[in-house]
C-alpha cells in the first residue's frame, strides 16, 4: 500500500456535530450528508446520517447532538473538495416537521483539529400570504435537495432567512497530499484561534457546557 | 556608558514608551485584564521594586516636569492607599539593585546622557515636522531648564512616587515588551531581554528571596492554584476585581482627569505626558491588589448605567461634524498647496455633504497615520467624479407622438429569405452547390522596407517603363495627331471648295466648330506629347541615377538594364513634316488670333461708343453747371471729368486690343515644339527595359547589403482569403524573392453556401514567428458569367502605411529617404505592391458553371461598391481634430480627453501602428499555471478540460487520475472518433448515402439544440431550487400534495421501492394536510374502491446505477394466435397426441408467456394457457442510463426500447433414447408477436397503462389467428376493424422520475422568435391558456416550432399535397390505405429522443420526406395533407394516445363515419373502436381553424366530431377574430424521387449478410446451419407479402396457408416455425434488435436449421419497406 508513488490521496474526517444554537426553536434534529466532486470517492464511513432529536435543557440554550462523523475519502484531484451539508428539522407549533436551517461548509483543508460554526438559513416564501399559509399548514418552502446549498448555481433566484448556528468539530488527517504535489499549507491547530464570525458565541457557549 | 550605543538604546526606550502610551489608551478599558496580570500582592511587590530603577529614567524625562503640580494634587487623594503601601516599601528599597543589573546600569547610563539623545529622539519623534533646527534647539533648551527645576522639585517626592510609578510601570512593562517584540524584535534583545522573557512566572525567580521571609496565606494559595496561564488568573483576578468597587470608581475618575489633561496638553509635551498618566493610573490598580482583596468575597456588583457609559467612553469615539482646520490636517508649518493653481489637472471632486466630510476628516485624524489620507491641499485625497456629465446615450428629445410620422419606427416581421432554407439542408448541397475559384497567382512589391536604394530606383524605373509601355500601347499621341491631321484636312477641303463662294451661315458655323475642335485636339495632343517627352526624359534620368548609384556602391542589386534603341529617321522628310506641322499650327493660331482679334475689336468698338456717348453727356452737364456757378474756369474740359469723374458712374475708356504679330506666334509655336517634340531628324529613342543584368554576389557586397539580403531571405509572404469577412483559407508561405516578387500560383475552390458579399485577400508577412498584415485587397465578386475558363488575372494594387526602419541597407518604409546628401529630394516611400489574382466561378465536372443564377445573389453587383470603400485616410481628420483641440483648449490631463490626445499624439509623431486593441486581463499571463501548449499536451489536463466543458463523453467521468501517465490514450478514442465521424460520412453504418447525410444533418441539429439546452439548464427558476406549497385554491379544494421532504432519503427509498404499486388511500387527504397524521390509522385498510396513489417524484440528480427500475405489469392478453394442428401431415408430431386430446376441450391450444427484454436484460412471466391468458405478473427490469448520467436530459435521450414479446411455449419430446430411458422433453419457444415501447415514452408519461395491439407477423407458420368462434358473434361489430392480438400492460418507472417538463416549459419561456403577427401569437397564447385552465389534461396546440426554431401557427402546416404517383391507384379507398402505409413506412424518430425532450420541432412535409425521420406530428401532418389531396375531409387530431402520450392522429370523414388514423402505424380505427389507441381528443386542426374540444368527455367514443355545430367545439378563429389568410408553410407540390431498385437490392443483400452474421454471433456455442432451400423459398414469399400488405392485409390468412403448403411441399418432414418481420427502414440497429428480440436464435436443438430471407421494397423518395423472414427448421 505504502507506495512511494501514490495515485490518490486520502482525507480522513473524524469529528462530531456538536450542537446548535437556534434561539427560538426546540426539539430539533439534524441530517448531514457530504457533497463532493467527481474525482472523490468515500472509502469508508457513512455519507449521510440523521441525529437524534434534542430538546434544550432547562438552563442551556444550546441543543447538543454530539453526533459522530467518521468518513474517509480518496481522491485524485482537490477540485470538488468535500463539503458537509447540514439540514436541521424540527416541529413547528402545530407539530408539523419543518425545516429549520440549511448550511454547508467545506471540510477543513489542513490537518488537525478544527472547530467550525455553520450559519444556517432557510428559504423564504415568495410572498407574504404564502408565508402565512405555509406557516399555517406547516409546509415551509424547502430546497428541492439539501445539496443545493453546497453549490452556487441557481442560488440567485432564492431568498433566504438566517436562522441559527451549528457547531461542528473536525479532526482531519491526510495522506499523500504532498506526494501528489498539493500543499495544503502548514498544519495549524485552530483551537488556539477560534474561527468564524461567531467565535464569541462559541466560547460563551462553551462555558455553559 | 555615554556611548552611541547607549544613546540608541535610549531612543528605543523612548519609542517603547510611546508605544506604551498608545497601547495604554487601547488597553485602558481592559483594566480588569491588566489587573489579572498581577496575580498576587507578592507579585506586585516584586514588580514594584524591579522597576524601581526605571523610575529614575522616567523622571529624567523632560516632559514630566509639567506634571508636578497635578501629581501633587493627586497625591492627596491617594494618601490613604499610600499608607498601606508604605509599610512594604522598606524591603523593596533594600533590594533595589537585585533584579536585573544590566537593565539598571543601562538605565542609569541613559539617564545620564539623556539630554543629547533626547534631542535627537525628539526630532526623530516628529519626523514630519518641517520645523527648522533652530526651533528644535530652542525647545530643547527650554526642556533642559525645566528638567533641572523638576529634578530639584521632584527629589523630595521621589521616594514615595517612585514606588507608585514603578508599580504601574512594572505592570505595563510586560505588555510593552510584548508589543515591542512585534515592532522591532532585535531592539529589545539588547535591553529588554530580561524583561522580554518576563512572563509572570519567570519573574518570580529573582524576587523569591524577598518573599521567603513572609509567605502569606494567599500567596500560598496562589502558588498552588496558579496555573501560570492567563485564564485561571483571570478568574482569580475577577474575584478580586469584583471585591473592590470603589477602586473602579476611582479608576474612572482618574481616567477622566487624564482625559482632561490630555486635551489640555500642549502638543509638544504630549508624548511625554502619557507614560506618567499611565503610571499613576496603573499605580491605582496595583495598590488595590492587596492580599485582603483576594480573600474577600462579595456579592455581584451592579455597574450603573452612567458609570458604564463613563467606562466605555474611551472606547467610543464620536467624531464631531465641525470643520477641521486645515492646519490640523497638514503637517506642521506647511501651507496648503493647491495643485489646480499650479496648472495640474485635478478632476472634479465628488460632491459630499460638508458635514459628512467633516466627520470623516475628524475620524481620519484620530487614526494612526491619519495624515496620509490628506492631500497637499488639506483635503481628503479622492478620485475625480467618475460620472460623466452628459449621458453617452443621445437623449430622445421627442416623444413618439411628436415624431414626424415619416420618421416613426414601426415593427416589421423579418422576412424569411429563401437562402436560409437553401442552406438549411446538407442534403440539398449535393445537388446545387456553388463554387468560387480564387486564384492567387503572385505578388510584386513596388516598394518594400527591405528595398535597397538601388531597388527604389529600379522600381521607379520599372514603373516608368510600365507607364511608358502603357502609353505606347494606347498611343494617344499618334491617335490625336491623326485626328488633328484629319480635322485639318477636312477644314482645308471645306475652305478650298467654298472659298470662292460666299460662305453660308451654316457652313461658317461648321468651320468655326471645326476650328474649335482642331484647337482642342491640338492642345490635347500637345499635352500628350509633352507627357511622352517628360516620361522618356525621366526614364533616362532615373536610369542614369541608377547607373551612378551602381557605380557608387560598386555592386549591382537589380538585374534591370535600360537600352535606348535609336530609330533613325529620314531627316528630310522628318524635317518637312515638322515644318509643315509647325506651319499649319502657326496658320491656325494666326487664324484663331485673327478671330480673337476681331471679336475683341468689335467689343472695343462697342465700348468706345458707349464711352463717347457718356462723355458727351458729361460735357453738357458740365456746361450747364458752369453757367450756374461761373467761377470754375480755365479748367481743361477734356480732363475735367477725370479728377471729379470718379464720383460719376462713367465707364473708363477701353483699351485698344492688340493684334498678335505673326512673328510672336511663330516663335511661340517653335518654342513649344522644341520643348515637347522630338527635334526634326533626331533619332526616335525607344527605351527597352530588360532584367538581364547580373546581380552581384553576396561576397562582393558590403556588410549592410549582406544584412539586407539576409533579412530578405528571412521573410515569407502568405495571403489569407476572407470570404464574407470570414477567413476561409490561406496560401502557403512563400519566401520573398530577392527581386521582391512572390509567386503563389494557388487556386482555392470555395464551396459557398451564403451569398457572396465580399472577398478579401490579406497579405501577410511572416518574420519567423511574427505575422504582420501588410495590406488588405478587396476583390470584387465576379458576375456569374465569369467562369474559371474565361477569366483573366487582374492586378490589384495595395499599400500599407506601416513604418519600418533598418540599420542596414534596407531603406525602410514610411521614413524619409534621400538620394543626395543634402536631403533635398526627400521622399517617403510606403510599402506597396501589386497582387495579381483572379476570382471566378467554378466549373463543375460536366462543364456546368457552379455559379448561382443572377437573382440568387443580389450582393453581387453591390460587390464592387463594397470594395471601393477604402478605409478613410485619417490624415485630414486628425488635422481637423488637432485644430479643434487647440481652439477649445482641451485639458490634456483630463482622462476624459485621453483618447483624443492619444490620437493626436500618435498622428503627430507619425507612429501609425498604435495598438488598436487593449487587454482586458493584462495580468492573465502571470496567473496561467501552465502554458497553453502544456495544457494541450497533457492528457490529464485535457480530460479535465473536456469534463468541465460538459462534453457528453466526459461529463460524468469520475476519478480523473492524478498522474499523467495513468490517463490512457484510450479514453479519448471514442471522443476523437466521434469528432472524426462528424466530418466523415460513414456509409457502412447507414447503408445508404442519403440516409447518412440526413443522419449527419440531424446530428447537427441535435447538437445545436443540446447546446442551447445546456445553456438554459444553467438558468434556474425558483421552482427548480425551492419546493413551495402552491397557494391553495380555497373554492375548488385543489390542494396539491407536496412530496415529503425526507422521503427523498435513501432510507425511504427502500420503502418506496416496495413493489406495492397499489397503495390504498382513503380520503384523508384533507385532514392530512392539516397535519393530523393520526387519521392515517383510521383509514380503511382495504377500501372498496382502491385508487393508485400518486407517488413522490424524484429528481434525477441524486440517482445512481441500480436505483432505477422499470416495472412492467403484464395483466392479460386477448386473441393470441393458436397453434394449428399439424393434422394432414404424414408423420404425426409428438405433440400431436396432446393436441388431439386438447382438441376436444379447446379446439387448439397455445401456452403463451411473455418475455420482456430491455437493454438486453430478459425477464419472462410464467406460462399461461389458452388464447386469452391472464398473467397478472410484475417484472422488474433494471435500468442503466448511458454514461451513468442520470440527468433529465440524458434520460430523455435514452433510445432503448422495451420489447414485450409473446411466446408460445412448446414442449417437445426428444426421441426416446435407445436404452429405453424416459423420454426427454425439450422446451421450445415460438415467437408470436411483440409490442415495442420506447423508454422515452415511458419516461415522459411516467406510466403507461392500457391495452395494446400486439404486432403479429403477417404469416405465422404453424399458427392460426382465427378466432372466429360462433360465440364471439356478439362482439363481431366491435372487432370489425381491429384484428389481431391485444395485451394489457401497465408500465412505470420506479422510483417515479421527474419528467423533464419543467425544462421544456423553461425553454418555452425563452420564447422562440416568430414571423407571425404579434396579435395572432397573443391570441394563440390566450387560447392555449384558456384551454389549460378550463380543460386541464386536454392537449391544445395552436403553434408549433419549425426547424428554424421559429414559432409557426399550426394551420399553416395543413395543405393538400400530392402523394407519390407510384402508389396511387384508381380506387379511392385503396389509395387512402396505400397512402397511410406509405406514411407509416417513414421511420419514426421521436423528437424527445433526438432533442433530449427539449423541444418539439415540426418539420414541413418536404423536410420530413427529405429527413425521412420525424415523430407523430410529422406523420400526421403528411397523412392529413395527402388525404386532403385525395379529396377527403380530414383533420389533425391533437390528443393523447397510448403509448405515445401527447400525439397527433388524423381524422377523416367517410360516408358519414369518422375514421381515426394512426399515422405512424398506418392503422385506422372507427370512432367506436374499443382498441383505438387514441384516448383523448384535445383539439382538431385543419387549414382554416383550430377547434378545442369543450365537450364533457375526451374519449373519441363519447364525443361528437362535428365541428360545424358550435356546441362541442370552440373555434380559434371566429366572427370576432377572423382567419387572416395565413399562407401555408408547405411547398406547393411535393417532388418525389423515383424508387431506387438497385439500391434496394444492394441493401437487401447487405442486410441479409449482416443478419446472418449476427445470428451466428448470438449462437457462439453451437453451429448455425442455414437451409438454403428454405431461404430461397422464403425469399420467394416476401414480395407477395408486400403485395398482400398493400392489399388491405385481408388475404393474410390465405397467404399463410399458402406458405405452409408450399414449404411443406418443399421441405418434407421438417417442422417449421417462422414468421416474417416487417418494419420501416431507418438504420440497421433496430432491425438487428428486432430480430434478436424474437429469440429465434435461442433454439438449442442440435439438428436445427435456419432460414433467413430479406426483402427490401423501395418506395418513392427512398422510403424502404423491409421484410425479414425468419424460420427455424427442425428435422423430425
Amino acid at each position: 500500500m505504502a507506495t512511494s508513488n501514490p495515485s490518490v490521496f486520502l482525507l480522513s474526517v473524524n469529528g462530531q456535530i456538536e450542537g446548535a444554537n437556534f434561539p427560538c426553536y426546540d426539539d430539533l434534529y439534524c441530517k448531514y450528508c457530504f457533497v463532493y466532486g467527481q474525482d472523490w470517492m468515500p472509502t469508508t464511513g457513512l455519507e449521510e446520517g440523521i441525529t437524534q432529536i434534542t430538546c434544550k435543557g432547562r438552563q442551556s440554550q444550546k441543543l447538543i447532538w454530539n453526533f459522530p462523523l467518521d468518513i474517509t475519502f480518496k481522491s485524485t484531484n482537490p477540485s470538488g473538495w468535500p463539503q458537509l451539508v447540514l439540514s436541521v428539522y424540527g416541529p413547528d407549533v402545530f407539530g408539523n416537521d419543518v425545516v429549520r436551517g440549511y448550511g454547508a461548509i467545506h471540510i477543513p483543508l489542513t490537518p488537525g483539529k478544527h472547530k467550525r460554526t455553520l450559519p444556517m438559513f432557510v428559504p423564504e416564501p415568495t410572498w407574504r400570504l404564502q408565508k402565512f399559509t405555509s406557516w399555517l399548514w406547516g409546509r415551509r418552502p424547502e430546497y428541492t435537495d439539501p445539496k443545493v446549498v453546497a453549490q452556487g448555481e441557481g442560488r440567485e433566484v432564492t431568498r433566504v432567512c438566517s436562522q441559527g448556528f451549528v457547531t461542528v468539530i473536525f479532526n482531519i488527517i491526510m495522506k499523500d497530499m504532498k506526494k501528489l504535489g498539493y500543499d495544503s499549507g502548514p498544519s495549524t491547530s485552530s483551537n488556539a484561534q477560534p474561527c468564524g464570525t461567531a467565535s464569541g458565541w462559541s466560547t460563551e457557549e462553551q462555558t455553559n457546557l | 556608558m555615554a556611548s552611541p550605543g547607549a544613546s540608541a538604546i535610549r531612543d528605543k526606550l523612548r519609542k517603547q514608551r510611546r508605544t506604551l502610551q498608545e497601547t495604554f489608551v487601547k488597553l485602558k478599558h481592559e483594566g480588569d485584564d491588566e489587573q489579572a496580570l498581577v496575580p498576587s500582592s507578592g507579585l506586585s511587590e516584586e514588580s514594584q521594586h524591579s522597576t524601581m530603577n526605571e523610575t529614575q529614567s522616567s523622571e529624567d524625562d523632560p516632559g514630566e516636569t509639567l506634571k508636578r503640580t497635578l501629581r501633587a494634587q493627586r497625591q492627596m487623594r491617594r494618601k490613604k492607599l499610600l499608607e498601606k503601601l508604605s509599610a512594604q516599601n522598606s524591603p523593596v528599597e533594600d533590594i533595589e539593585e537585585i533584579p536585573s543589573v544590566p537593565l539598571h546600569s543601562e538605565d542609569e547610563g541613559t539617564g545620564k546622557i539623556s539630554k543629547v539623545p533626547s534631542l535627537t529622539s525628539l526630532a526623530s519623534k516628529a519626523p514630519k515636522s518641517r520645523a527648522s533646527q533652530q526651533s528644535d534647539r530652542f525647545v530643547t533648551r527650554r526642556l533642559e531648564e525645566k528638567l533641572k527645576a523638576a529634578r530639584s522639585q521632584g527629589e523630595s517626592l521621589r521616594l514615595q512616587e517612585a514606588s507608585v510609578v514603578a508599580a504601574g510601570r512594572r505592570r505595563d512593562r510586560p505588555k510593552v515588551t510584548r508589543s515591542d517584540r512585534e515592532v522591532d524584535s532585535d531592539a529589545d534583545s539588547s535591553q529588554f531581554l530580561p524583561q522580554a522573557a518576563s512572563t509572570r512566572v519567570k519573574f518570580r525567580g529573582p524576587t523569591e528571596p524577598v518573599e521567603r521571609n513572609r509567605v502569606t496565606a494567599d500567596e500560598a494559595y496562589n502558588f498552588f492554584t496558579i496555573n501560570f496561564e492567563v485564564q485561571p488568573e483571570e478568574k482569580t483576578s475577577k474575584k478580586s476585581r469584583k471585591s473592590s468597587k470603589e477602586r473602579k470608581r476611582e479608576e474612572a475618575q482618574v481616567q477622566e482627569e487624564e482625559d482632561e489633561e490630555r486635551s489640555q496638553d500642549p502638543s509638544q509635551d504630549h508624548d511625554e505626558d502619557e507614560p506618567l498618566v499611565q503610571d499613576e493610573d496603573g499605580n491605582v490598580f496595583v495598590l488595590e491588589q492587596t492580599s485582603k482583596d483576594f480573600l474577600e468575597v462579595k456579592s455581584a456588583e451592579y455597574i450603573g448605567l452612567r458609570a458604564f457609559a463613563v467606562r466605555h467612553r474611551p472606547l467610543i469615539f464620536t467624531p464631531s461634524s465641525r470643520t477641521v482646520p486645515t492646519s490640523a490636517k497638514l503637517p506642521e508649518n506647511m501651507t496648503p498647496r493647491y495643485l489646480e493653481d499650479e496648472g495640474l489637472y485635478v478632476g472634479e471632486r465628488l460632491t459630499v455633504s460638508p458635514s459628512n466630510e467633516n466627520i470623516l476628516e475628524n475620524r481620519i485624524l484620530r487614526m494612526e497615520e491619519g495624515a496620509k489620507w490628506f492631500g497637499d491641499d488639506g483635503r481628503i485625497i479622492s478620485l475625480p467624479d467618475p460620472i460623466k456629465e452628459s449621458s453617452s446615450r443621445p437623449p430622445l428629445f421627442h416623444m413618439e407622438d411628436d415624431l414626424d410620422p415619416a420618421l416613426q419606427t414601426f415593427y416589421m416581421k423579418p422576412l424569411q429569405s429563401k437562402h436560409t432554407n437553401l442552406s438549411i439542408c446538407a442534403a440539398d448541397a449535393v445537388l446545387g452547390d456553388y463554387q468560387l475559384d480564387v486564384d492567387v497567382s503572385g505578388l510584386i512589391f513596388s516598394h518594400h522596407p527591405l528595398f535597397s536604394r538601388e531597388h527604389v530606383l529600379a522600381s521607379r524605373l520599372a514603373q516608368l517603363y510600365d507607364q511608358y509601355l502603357n502609353r505606347q500601347r494606347n498611343n494617344l499621341t499618334e491617335h490625336l495627331t491623326d485626328k488633328l491631321n484629319g480635322l485639318r484636312n477636312t477644314m482645308r477641303n471645306m475652305l478650298e471648295i467654298h472659298s470662292e463662294q460666299n460662305l453660308s451661315q451654316a457652313l461658317q458655323q461648321r468651320i468655326v466648330e471645326y476650328s474649335m475642335e482642331v484647337k482642342n485636339t491640338r492642345e490635347l495632343r500637345d499635352g500628350e506629347q509633352e507627357k511622352d517627352r517628360t516620361l522618356l526624359k525621366s526614364l533616362v534620368k532615373v536610369w542614369k541615377e541608377l547607373k551612378a548609384l551602381r557605380e557608387h556602391q560598386r555592386f549591382i542589386n537589380t538585374p534591370y538594364k535600360l537600352f535606348l534603341r535609336r530609330e533613325t529617321v529620314d531627316r528630310e522628310s522628318d524635317e518637312r513634316e515638322y515644318e509643315k506641322d509647325i506651319l499649319s499650327e502657326v496658320w491656325e493660331l494666326e487664324a484663331e488670333a485673327e478671330v480673337d482679334y476681331q471679336t475683341k475689336l468689335s467689343e472695343y468698338k462697342k465700348q468706345l461708343d458707349e464711352w463717347k456717348a457718356w462723355r458727351k453727356k458729361q460735357k453738357s452737364k458740365k456746361k450747364k453747371r458752369k453757367k450756374k456757378a461761373q467761377d470754375e474756369t480755365e479748367e481743361d474740359d477734356q480732363e475735367a471729368s477725370e479728377p471729379e469723374g470718379p464720383p460719376d458712374e462713367g465707364p473708363s475708356k477701353p483699351d485698344t486690343p492688340e493684334k498678335l504679330e505673326l512673328d510672336t506666334i511663330v516663335k511661340q509655336v517653335r518654342e513649344k515644339a522644341a520643348r515637347i517634340r522630338r527635334k526634326p531628324g533626331e533619332a526616335i529613342l525607344i527605351p527597352e527595359l530588360t532584367a538581364s543584368g547580373n546581380v552581384s554576389e553576396g561576397e562582393l557586397c558590403p556588410r549592410g547589403e549582406v544584412a539586407r539580403r539576409h533579412e530578405v531571405a528571412r521573410r515569407f509572404i502568405f495571403v489569407k482569403i476572407l470570404y464574407n469577412d470570414k477567413e476561409v483559407s490561406q496560401t502557403n508561405s512563400f519566401p520573398l524573392n530577392p527581386d521582391f516578387r512572390v509567386h503563389f500560383g494557388q487556386i482555392f475552390n470555395l464551396r459557398i453556401v451564403n451569398c457572396p458579399r465580399s472577398i478579401t485577400l490579406q497579405v501577410f508577412e511572416d518574420l519567423g514567428s511574427l505575422y504582420t498584415m501588410l495590406a488588405e485587397v478587396y476583390v470584387p465578386v465576379p458576375p456569374s458569367s465569369v467562369l474559371a475558363g474565361n477569366s483573366s488575372i487582374e492586378e490589384f494594387e495595395f499599400s500599407s502605411n506601416q513604418r519600418e526602419m533598418f540599420d542596414h541597407e534596407g531603406v525602410g518604409s514610411g521614413v524619409p529617404l534621400s538620394f543626395t546628401g543634402d536631403a533635398s529630394d526627400n521622399v517617403i516611400l510606403l510599402t506597396s505592391g501589386k497582387l495579381s489574382c483572379c476570382v471566378s466561378w467554378g466549373v463543375g465536372e460536366d462543364n456546368v458553371p457552379l455559379a448561382p443564377p443572377l437573382s440568387q445573389h443580389p450582393g453581387a453587383h453591390h460587390g464592387g461598391q463594397y470594395d471601393a470603400v477604402s478605409p478613410l485616410a485619417p490624415s485630414g481628420n486628425v488635422k481637423k481634430i488637432g485644430e479643434w483641440a487647440m481652439q477649445s483648449r482641451l485639458d490634456p490631463n483630463d482622462p476624459v480627453n485621453a483618447s483624443v490626445m492619444q490620437m493626436l499624439k500618435v498622428a503627430s509623431s507619425g507612429q501609425v501602428s498604435a495598438p488598436d486593441f487593449f487587454r482586458l486581463e493584462q495580468l492573465q499571463e502571470e496567473f496561467n499555471f501552465a502554458s497553453d501548449e502544456e495544457l494541450a499536451r497533457s492528457r490529464r489536463f485535457r480530460l479535465l478540460a473536456l469534463r468541465s466543458q460538459e462534453v457528453p463523453e466526459f461529463r460524468n467521468y469520475k476519478y480523473v487520475p492524478s498522474r499523467e501517465r495513468e490517463v490512457s490514450e484510450k479514453v479519448f478514442q471514442g471522443y476523437e472518433k466521434r469528432l472524426k465521424e462528424g466530418e466523415m460520412i460513414d456509409t457502412k453504418e447507414h447503408l445508404d448515402f442519403h440516409r447518412a447525410l440526413v443522419a449527419k444533418y440531424l446530428q447537427k441539429i441535435r447538437e445545436a439544440v443540446i447546446h442551447r439546452f445546456l445553456l438554459a439548464s444553467h438558468h434556474f427558476l425558483l421552482s427548480d431550487m425551492v419546493i413551495e406549497e402552491e397557494m391553495p385554491c380555497f373554492g375548488g379544494a385543489r390542494l396539491r400534495r407536496v412530496p415529503d421532504r425526507h422521503l427523498r432519503d435513501s432510507t425511504e427509498f427502500l420503502e418506496m421501492r416496495s413493489p406495492k404499486l397499489l397503495k390504498m388511500t382513503g380520503r384523508a387527504e384533507m385532514l392530512k394536510i392539516l397535519g393530523l397524521n393520526l387519521f392515517h390509522l383510521a383509514e380503511p385498510k382495504r377500501p372498496l374502491r382502491p385508487q393508485r396513489k400518486e407517488r413522490k417524484k424524484v429528481t434525477a440528480q441524486n440517482l445512481s446505477d441500480g436505483d432505477i427500475k422499470l416495472l412492467v405489469n403484464i395483466l392479460r392478453a386477448y386473441d393470441i394466435p393458436v397453434r394449428r394442428s399439424q393434422g394432414g401431415k404424414a408423420g404425426p408430431s409428438p405433440q400431436g397426441a396432446i393436441q388431439g386430446s386438447d382438441w376436444l376441450v379447446n379446439h387448439v391450444q397455445v401456452r403463451p408467456f411473455v418475455e420482456v427484454s430491455f437493454q438486453r436484460n430478459v425477464f419472462q412471466t410464467t406460462t399461461a394457457d389458452g388464447p386469452n391468458p391472464c398473467w397478472n405478473e410484475e417484472l422488474q427490469l433494471p435500468f442503466r442510463a448511458p454514461n451513468d448520467d442520470y440527468s433529465v436530459a440524458s434520460l430523455q435521450s435514452v433510445k432503448d426500447e422495451v420489447f414485450i414479446n409473446i411466446f408460445d411455449e412448446v414442449v417437445r419430446e426428444m426421441g426416446a433414447r435407445e436404452n429405453g430411458e424416459s423420454p426427454q422433453t425439450r422446451v421450445e419457444k415460438h415467437w408470436l408477436g411483440s409490442v415495442k415501447i420506447p423508454f422515452s415514452t415511458i419516461y415522459s408519461q411516467s406510466r403507461i397503462e392500457g391495452t395494446f395491439k400486439v404486432k403479429t407477423p403477417a404469416v405465422l407458420l404453424g399458427y392460426s389467428k382465427e378466432r372466429s368462434q360462433p360465440n364471439a358473434g356478439v362482439y363481431e361489430s366491435v372487432h370489425s376493424l381491429c384484428q389481431g392480438a391485444f395485451i394489457t400492460l401497465f408500465i412505470t418507472i420506479e422510483p417515479l422520475l421527474q419528467p423533464g417538463e419543467s425544462i421544456r416549459e423553461k425553454i418555452k419561456e425563452l420564447k422562440f422568435d416568430s414571423q407571425e403577427d404579434e396579435r395572432l401569437l397573443q391570441a394563440a397564447e390566450r387560447f392555449e391558456r384558456a384551454a389549460a385552465e378550463g380543460f386541464p389534461g386536454r392537449p391544445c396546440a395552436t403553434t408549433a416550432v419549425d426547424l428554424n426554431g421559429k414559432t409557426v401557427f399550426i394551420t399553416r402546416y395543413i395543405r393538400p399535397l400530392n402523394p407519390p404517383p407510384e402508389i396511387m391507384s384508381d380506387q379511392p379507398q385503396e389509395d387512402a390505405i396505400q397512402v397511410a402505409r406509405f406514411v407509416s413506412l417513414i421511420p419514426s424518430l421521436p423528437d424527445k429522443v433526438s432533442f433530449s425532450g427539449i423541444c418539439d420541432l415540426w418539420s414541413t412535409c418536404d423536410q420530413f420526406l427529405m429527413l425521412l425521420a420525424g415523430d407523430e406530428e410529422e406523420h400526421a401532418v403528411l397523412l392529413c395533407n395527402y388525404f386532403l389531396f385525395l379529396g377527403k375531409k380530414a383533420w389533425l387530431i391533437i390528443g393523447t394516445a397510448v403509448p405515445e402520450g401527447l400525439s397527433a392522429y388524423v381524422l377523416t370523414l367517410e360516408q358519414g363515419r369518422y375514421l381515426i388514423w394512426n399515422p405512424s402505424s398506418g392503422q385506422y380505427y372507427g370512432q367506436y373502436d374499443t382498441f383505438c389507441p387514441l384516448q383523448a381528443v384535445g383539439c382538431l386542426v385543419n387549414a382554416d381553424n383550430v377547434w378545442l374540444n369543450i365537450q364533457e368527455h375526451v374519449s373519441p367514443m363519447r364525443i361528437s366530431f362535428d365541428v360545424s355545430r358550435g356546441v362541442g367545439w370552440r373555434p380559434f378563429f371566429n366572427r370576432f377574430f377572423t382567419h387572416p389568410g395565413l399562407s401555408s408553410v408547405q411547398p406547393e407540390e411535393l417532388v418525389y424521387r423515383g424508387s431506387d431498385k438497385t439500391a434496394a437490392v444492394e441493401l437487401q443483400e447487405r442486410m441479409e449478410k449482416l443478419l446472418r452474421d449476427k445470428v451466428m454471433e448470438w449462437r457462439p456455442q453451437r453451429p448455425t446451419r442455414w437451409n438454403r432451400y428454405c431461404s430461397s423459398a422464403l425469399k420467394h414469399f416476401l414480395p407477395s407479402l408486400e403485395q398482400c400488405a398493400v392489399a388491405l392485409g385481408s388475404g393474410a390468412h390465405d397467404l399463410a396457408e399458402g406458405h405452409r403448403h408450399e414449404l411443406e411441399n418443399l421441405l418434407g418432414d421438417n417442422r417449421i416455425s417462422g414468421f416474417p418481420l416487417h418494419m420501416a427502414f431507418s438504420e440497421m440497429g433496430p432491425i438487428v434488435e428486432a430480430v434478436h428480440s424474437t429469440g429465434v436464435h435461442t433454439i438449442q436443438t442440435s439438428n436445427v436449421e435456419f432460414a433467413l430471407a430479406v426483402y427490401v421494397h423501395p418506395y418513392p423518395n427512398n422510403v424502404l419497406s423491409v421484410w425479414v423472414y425468419l424460420a427455424s427448421l427442425v428435422r423430425s
